[in-house]
């Protein structure tokens, strides 16, 4: 008896102010103050919203640079039993969890490398990436797609080149974490180029 | 490995030190009730309970006031997890965990382990995750601060059986460190661009046409305590390496220093409070050594890029890029995966199952040590403190000398229960990988055939009852047995282990603290750090290098044979 009321009373006060209270406040604000950003970093074109600035989505049109490989997975349209393949499903988020010597691993990749031109290729372009979601590429690896996207968009290869110099990002303070473009904001670019 | 790399990491390294040193000597002064300035809360919360912050427990009344906190948390989690269904605060009607799922899943986070079968965005209602986990987060957290105060005062008191008040040290532990640093960090958080908001889920229409579900939620709030609690259980089902909670490198970076500074910090609290802050620096330095090496190594098992995979005509510059996303960079991923498991936080930033197979070993052995470097919030320290009286008793061994630790008398009583503490885990971790190898109904949830396949369930249960939280991902978690069996080594892995080590408190506590004198042996040299590092190494590895040689370390060398599986 001696522990339950103290027991009790510690956890459901917690769960009021840890719980509710401070989060309900530090939303209201965040959303005050940063309303983008707390918001999921939307983008808006023409009024509707076309995806986040952060969420990868799927590209598969020649006129578009193309993302990495997701193994992001949905349930089936038929048989809800069943997943199917849904690259850049945001809903659900996830990798292949594909161990290092697995076989399956390797028949992806290789399947991969074949589709994708001349050897050796950017390891990001034929692997699947820990989110499912990843937002970015290489530089190596649009840079192997210039072409195609030029052609695709009757556009020189030098203007698409350009655009894409504009989207790539350095290392944050040219010190943190590795260079990348992020594709949806360099498609977008490309669309606006027209 | 670059040296960019290099400096990326002695960087992070470099600010959770600094910021270790003060925080250290204020969790002292929280431990001795001299911080106050939210005082009216913290009165409040004691007059309707009943509490009276000065009076002491025992270590029974210690460990019984803990472990009544602790299942009244269950309580309340199980059933917000149950009824989220119809609870308010669920936009995109989540409906009630199955109680196989709710059993794991808030004895999970009760246990500080935040091991997760679900998938947030999936399986966990707005609620949920803000009033339930998200809680249990703050709770574990300072149920871990409030144990190590309590292991730290019997060094530091002699002759005395309190322990010091836990409803005081736990409510103070919440208030004073855990909530002020979770209110920083998720404030950067959301200028980095994580998510806190309560509207629901927003289908965006791609640029090609296609509807995409972008999941939202308040989550920035959540994932700043998800580190500093060292809990690791992600809102998002892939956690930090999804870009809502891992937007970009400074995110991580930030993250990588949420989780491990408040276990450096009380490696310092605990000199301040025992009157010698060398004792202190001493168990710091071996810490930190064990990080650096740690990072080191899981940094060039992945730099080096996967040779099946370099066979197959991949570019290997950019390292084994399987389960990474591009922006963290791979000196910041390998320095996370080292903190995480050494700190038994189980947050990811790239998935552990794709790593290689001795890049993968490397979180596995840091949590199978004992997660003492540095370990969980609080349990961190006491697991290392239980480590330096068995590195003492070694000593006196050597020497044939009565060990003393800080002017105690270690006796046959305290190294029986440090032996105790100390066995839970490989029993608690071969016992049940060995029963799930051969019983089928465990055995089907593995992905991976060959040597990985092992260790996928070898990382569960060491996930499980480290209570680390990561996971080899490819095991198919949210079964019955698996929740079942997780569940229960997660329960050992906290509450078998922290009830000796309270026993020994109250041992030494009881004892008078001895003058040192010129036979004592120091403990706070490099002879010190050396010897307990190798007794960590020894003690807690030695048991689990048969079935490491079974799993990663087969598979690396079948690996670089060129076999797959």
């Amino acid at each position: 008896m001696s522990l339950l009321r103290p027991a009790a009373t510690l956890v459901v006060g917690f769960t009021l102010i840890l719980g509710l209270a401070v989060p309900a406040a530090f939303t209201q604000l965040a959303g005050a103050l940063a309303p983008t950003r707390a918001g999921g970093s939307l983008i808006e074109r023409e009024g509707r919203v076309i995806g986040s600035a952060l969420i990868g989505q799927n590209f598969a049109e020649d006129r578009y640079f193309h993302p990495r490989p997701s193994a992001t997975s949905a349930t089936g349209p038929e048989d809800s039993s069943k997943t199917v393949d849904a690259p850049y499903n945001a809903a659900a988020g996830a990798a292949s969890q594909r161990g290092p010597s697995s076989q399956v691993l390797a028949d992806a990749v290789q399947e991969r490398v074949a589709e994708a031109g001349s050897a050796p290729v950017p390891a990001d372009a034929v692997t699947s990436s820990g989110s499912g979601l990843d937002p970015d590429i290489s530089p190596e690896n649009a840079a192997r797609q210039v072409a195609r996207v030029a052609r695709a968009r009757g556009l020189s290869e030098e203007r698409v080149r350009t655009i894409l110099a504009e989207n790539t990002a350095a290392p944050i303070l040219g010190f943190f974490g590795a260079p990348r473009v992020n594709v949806l904001r360099l498609n977008l670019a490309l669309d606006a180029a027209r | 490995m670059t040296l960019i790399g290099w400096a990326q990491i002695s960087l992070v390294l470099a600010l959770i030190v600094a910021a270790a040193v003060p925080l250290g000597r204020y969790i002292a002064a929280v431990a001795d009730g001299r911080v106050a300035w939210l005082r009216p809360v913290e009165a409040l919360l004691y007059r309707a309970g009943g509490i009276d912050p000065s009076r002491g427990q025992d270590w029974k009344g210690y460990a019984l006031a803990m472990l009544a906190a602790n299942a009244a948390g269950f309580l309340l989690l199980f059933a917000i997890l149950r009824l989220q269904g119809v609870l308010p605060l669920n936009p995109q009607g989540v409906s009630g965990m199955s109680s196989w799922l709710a059993f794991n899943t808030a004895v999970s986070f009760v246990t500080n382990t935040n091991w997760q079968a679900y998938s947030g965005e999936v399986a966990a209602s707005y609620l949920s995750q803000m009033a339930g986990l998200a809680v249990q987060n703050f709770l574990s957290g300072s149920t871990g601060i409030a144990l190590a105060l309590a292991v730290t005062r019997a060094f530091a008191r002699g002759g005395v059986r309190e322990l010091g008040n836990f409803w005081a040290d736990f409510t103070r532990a919440t208030l004073y460190v855990l909530l002020p640093l979770a209110l920083v960090l998720g404030t950067a958080f959301v200028a980095l661009g994580i998510p806190q908001t309560f509207a629901g889920y927003v289908t965006a229409t791609t640029l090609e046409g296609t509807e995409q579900v972008i999941p939202l939620g308040p989550a920035a709030f959540q994932i700043a305590i998800k580190h500093l609690g060292t809990n690791g259980g992600g809102f998002f089902g892939v956690n930090s390496v999804h870009p809502f909670e891992g937007p970009d490198a400074i995110a991580t970076a930030l993250q990588i220093w949420g989780q491990t500074v408040i276990p450096f910090a009380l490696a310092l609290t605990f000199g301040h409070m025992v009157g010698d802050i060398r004792q202190g620096r001493a168990l710091l330095a071996v810490m930190v050594g064990f990080v650096v090496a740690a990072t080191a190594a899981i940094y060039a098992a992945e730099a080096a890029g996967n040779p099946l995979l370099t066979a197959l005509g991949v570019d290997p510059s950019m390292g084994n890029m399987e389960g990474k996303d591009i922006r963290f960079g791979l000196p910041l991923i390998a320095l996370f995966s080292a903190t995480t498991t050494g700190v038994s936080c189980g947050a990811v930033n790239a998935m552990f199952d794709s790593f290689m197979p001795l890049g993968g070993m490397v979180p596995m052995f840091l949590i199978q040590l004992g997660e003492v470097l540095p370990g969980g919030v609080g349990s961190g320290l006491y697991g290392m403190l239980v480590f330096a009286l068995l590195a003492v008793f070694v000593a006196g061994l050597m020497v044939g000398r009565t060990p003393e630790y800080l002017g105690k008398k270690v006796q046959a009583r305290e190294i029986k229960l440090a032996m105790l503490a100390v066995l839970v885990l490989p029993a608690t971790i071969l016992g049940f990988t060995a029963v799930s190898l051969v019983l089928p109904m465990a055995a089907s949830s593995i992905q991976d055939a060959g040597p990985h396949g092992l260790s996928e369930m070898l990382y569960a249960y060491t996930s499980a009852a480290g209570n680390n939280g990561s996971a080899f991902g490819g095991l198919t978690a949210d079964t019955p047995w698996l929740n079942t069996t997780l569940g229960i080594a997660m329960l050992l892995g906290r509450f078998a282990y922290v009830v000796p080590v309270m026993a020994i408190a109250g041992s030494l506590a009881a004892k008078a603290k001895a003058p040192s004198s010129a036979g004592t042996f120091p403990t706070h040299g490099p002879l010190f750090a050396g010897l307990l590092a190798g007794v960590i190494l020894i003690l807690g590895g030695l048991q689990f290098l048969p079935s490491l040689f079974l799993g990663p370390i087969a598979e690396h060398f079948t690996l670089l044979a060129g076999k797959t599986f």
